[in-house]
């Protein structure tokens, strides 16, 4: 069995944080993972995105090939749609449905969420969940909650756990900020 | 399911597993080997394997030398005394550096080597953080030494080890060449038990590079070339894999994987991780087929050689037919195409999509700089600004679009100065505070010495920022730095960049324009990123 997964956003909206958890998790649950970053000069308000690639079985390239990826998660919906044609056609995209916008020539915001219809995706406002919550920074944490059902090679326990492991240097107040902003993720059901 | 599963917790060897990027991979295979000393200037992809060294616990214990160095070449030099006085040392840069360090480098071939001697190069194909995809193993075989190019973080990991004994054992550095994707790449990685460092021990020979003693040298060089072929051809890292294919393939470093994901073992195949090429196994690939197909990530370096090798009449395929994009990494897909199989049916691209290119943080000192210096070069229809490497590179794009060029490390000074020589005025040069130290300083130099009419920028963020943060050298330093070259202190002005600033900045950068010799505007506001962090830090 495999997962590829491709995480997205803009710089600085907290993917890798994401993808650390996903990486914890797996390691505990013995899969074999790659996980290609991104860093440097992207990381500063542009695009950005991680492949990460979870399995039973050896895994070879760090790169997810086209048609390949089983799920998108994005923290952003514009952001979620640029790498298409990496998502396999029975694939599914997870994705924040709130644009950020930072440059001058974002698409039209109805037809941007009209054409994300189209296409086998969930979304959900994270950050008005992530408040609603008392954590205003743990829109991530949503995100990562509503894509947990479908990740599949990893059960949503095994995330709840990765998140305490991952975060408990921070202190116990800051793991049950993050349960919570992932558990509200989870019960979003979509 | 959240069982671990002990065969992947613990290695085939032994070993405890770690999942780690290949840059960090690397930096715990050098302090594994015995690692005295590393010596880098920050890039993109390299910059990690030194901050892992920095914040490691054996490092620390063993006082292993890990503080960031003014520029390649200072470090590549440090790393070759340390060599020198007999114990390893380890060289990190980013492509472009090797051509910063390429003195010592190519001459540190001829001296040769003490201990043992890495000089890693992390490549950048696609651009992803840089200005060009330069090869590095063309390096390697420029100044006739080993190279190592680990197909995985395994490896990268394992050949730490085994480049430091055989760089002690040939007497000569080892290039490591890694890409992006092996550097920013994690995966678990089965380790060792640290090694004890070489004791002190300098060399006894003379590394007098005087033409007699380096023409005995070179001599030496050129008979160690045969030792270098056997090790290559002896090589674990060079594997031959048989298969009943008419296409032989040779994949190069991590172009392996991408063969191993579409074809998985269906392939007559040499996988070349250590150079100088194994000719007798291309030889003995070539002989088994009809065709070779020559994948690698970068330049053609190998399918040029491979062409050489066979001569004209044997076909060889790869970046230089066509079969592989001439340009930017290899990819899963592109790897997959060449190879003849059909990839899967994907989405139509989307339709309501815009491009999210980088840009300065919003608040970042850089910000104000660009909007004063727009503000007062709208008067000079004339002008150019020659910019440099750094966060402030983005002022070229949108919203500021201010930079006419960006060439290389220091390039602003003198190229202002070249372009003020033949008569462009205003020329204006914009440079980051660790460049400036980096390549800068020549240049200013050079500058004063010819009183040319330049007005210079260095935007002292207080640290090195496109790479995350990392101390500058010349932090503190500036304003002595610039009067010790020689400008006058006049017309060495210090601003705080901020918008309440805006009508002091822009009164200074029009009078320092209007000054008919070399002038330097330095506006100093922290790094908005570092500044957070180090608040957070302070709370904590």
């Amino acid at each position: 069995m495999k997962k590829d997964i491709i995480l997205c956003g803009v710089g600085g909206q907290g993917i890798l944080s994401i993808a650390t958890i996903i990486g914890e998790a797996a390691t505990k649950a013995g899969l074999y993972l790659k996980q290609a970053e991104v860093h440097g000069m992207s990381q500063r308000g542009g695009d950005v995105q991680s492949n990460l690639r979870l399995s039973t079985d050896p895994i070879w390239s760090d790169l997810i090939a086209e048609a390949g990826a089983d799920l998108i998660i994005s923290m952003e919906p514009m952001e979620s749609m640029r790498y298409l044609s990496y998502l396999s056609k029975e694939g599914k995209i997870v994705t924040s449905s709130k644009p950020f916008i930072n440059i001058p020539n974002y698409p039209e915001e109805e037809a941007l969420q009209k054409e994300l219809a189209t296409l086998p995706s969930v979304k959900l406002d994270i950050e008005t969940v992530a408040k609603d919550c008392g954590n205003p920074r743990g829109a991530n944490m949503v995100l990562l909650g509503m894509a947990a059902p479908f990740i599949g090679i990893l059960s949503v326990e095994s995330l709840r756990e990765a998140i305490a492991t991952v975060f408990a240097r921070k202190g116990e107040q800051v793991v049950e900020a993050n349960l919570k902003a992932f558990d509200a993720g989870v019960n979003a059901n979509l | 399911m959240s069982q671990p599963n002990p065969s992947l917790m613990r290695g085939a060897r032994g070993g405890s597993k770690k999942l780690l990027l290949g840059d960090e991979a690397i930096a715990l295979g050098a302090i594994h080997a015995g690692l005295s000393g590393v010596y880098a200037y920050p890039g993109t992809p390299s910059t990690e394997i030194t901050e892992f060294i920095q914040a490691n616990a054996i490092a620390k214990e063993r006082g292993v030398h890990s503080r960031w160095c003014t520029n390649e070449k200072t470090a590549m030099e440090a790393a070759l005394g340390m060599s020198y006085a007999g114990k390893r040392a380890l060289v990190c840069m980013k492509h472009v550096g090797m051509n910063v360090c390429a003195d010592a480098f190519v001459n540190s071939a001829i001296t040769g080597v003490k201990g043992g001697l890495i000089v890693l190069a992390a490549d950048d194909p696609s651009m992803h953080s840089s200005q060009n995809e330069q090869d590095s193993r063309f390096y390697a075989k420029f100044a006739l030494v080993p190279c190592l190019e680990p197909s995985n973080q395994q490896e990268a990991y394992d050949m730490m080890a085994y480049g430091f004994d055989l760089s002690e054992r040939l007497g000569e550095p080892i290039v490591m060449r890694i890409v992006t994707r092996l550097a920013h790449s994690r995966a678990a990685v089965e380790v060792g038990e640290p090694k004890v460092e070489n004791s002190l021990a300098p060399a006894t020979d003379a590394w007098v590079l005087l033409p007699g003693i380096a023409r005995r040298k070179y001599t030496a060089l050129l008979e160690k070339q045969q030792a270098m072929l056997q090790a290559s051809e002896e090589s674990s890292f060079n594997k031959v894999e048989t298969f009943a294919s008419k296409t032989g393939i040779v994949a190069c470093g991590i172009a392996y994987n991408y063969v191993k994901e579409a074809i998985g073992n269906d392939a007559n195949l040499v996988k070349v991780s250590q150079y100088p090429l194994p000719e007798e196994k291309i030889k003995a690939l070539a002989a088994k087929c009809d065709e070779l197909l020559v994948i690698e990530d970068g330049q053609p370096v190998v399918e040029e050689l491979v062409k050489g090798l066979l001569g004209a009449g044997y076909p060889v395929k790869g970046r230089l037919t066509g079969d592989l994009p001439r340009t930017g990494e290899l990819t899963p897909d592109c790897v997959a195409k060449a190879l003849g199989k059909a990839t899967g049916a994907v989405f139509a691209p989307a339709k309501n999509m815009a491009a999210r290119p980088p840009q300065l943080c919003q608040g970042c000192g850089h910000r104000d700089v660009y909007a004063a210096l727009n503000q007062v070069l709208a008067d000079y229809p004339e002008h150019r600004v020659f910019g440099d490497i750094g966060c402030y590179t983005l002022g070229a794009l949108p919203p500021f679009q201010s930079l006419s060029s960006c060439v290389d490390m220091g390039a602003s000074i003198t190229m202002a100065k070249g372009a003020a020589d033949a008569g462009l005025f205003p020329a204006v040069a914009v440079i980051g505070d660790s460049t400036f130290t980096h390549s800068g300083m020549t240049g200013l130099l050079d500058a004063v010495n010819d009183k040319s009419n330049i007005t210079v920028i260095i935007s002292d963020n207080l640290t090195t920022g496109m790479t995350g943060g990392q101390d500058s050298a010349g932090t503190n330093k500036f304003e002595a730095i610039c009067l010790g070259l020689g400008v006058e202190p006049e017309h060495v002005r210090v601003v705080v960049p901020l918008p309440k600033n805006m009508p002091e900045i822009t009164q200074v950068i029009r009078e320092e324009i209007e000054y008919r010799g070399v002038s330097v505007i330095i506006p100093r506001r922290e790094c908005i990123q570092t500044f957070a962090r180090h608040a957070k830090a302070k709370k904590q």
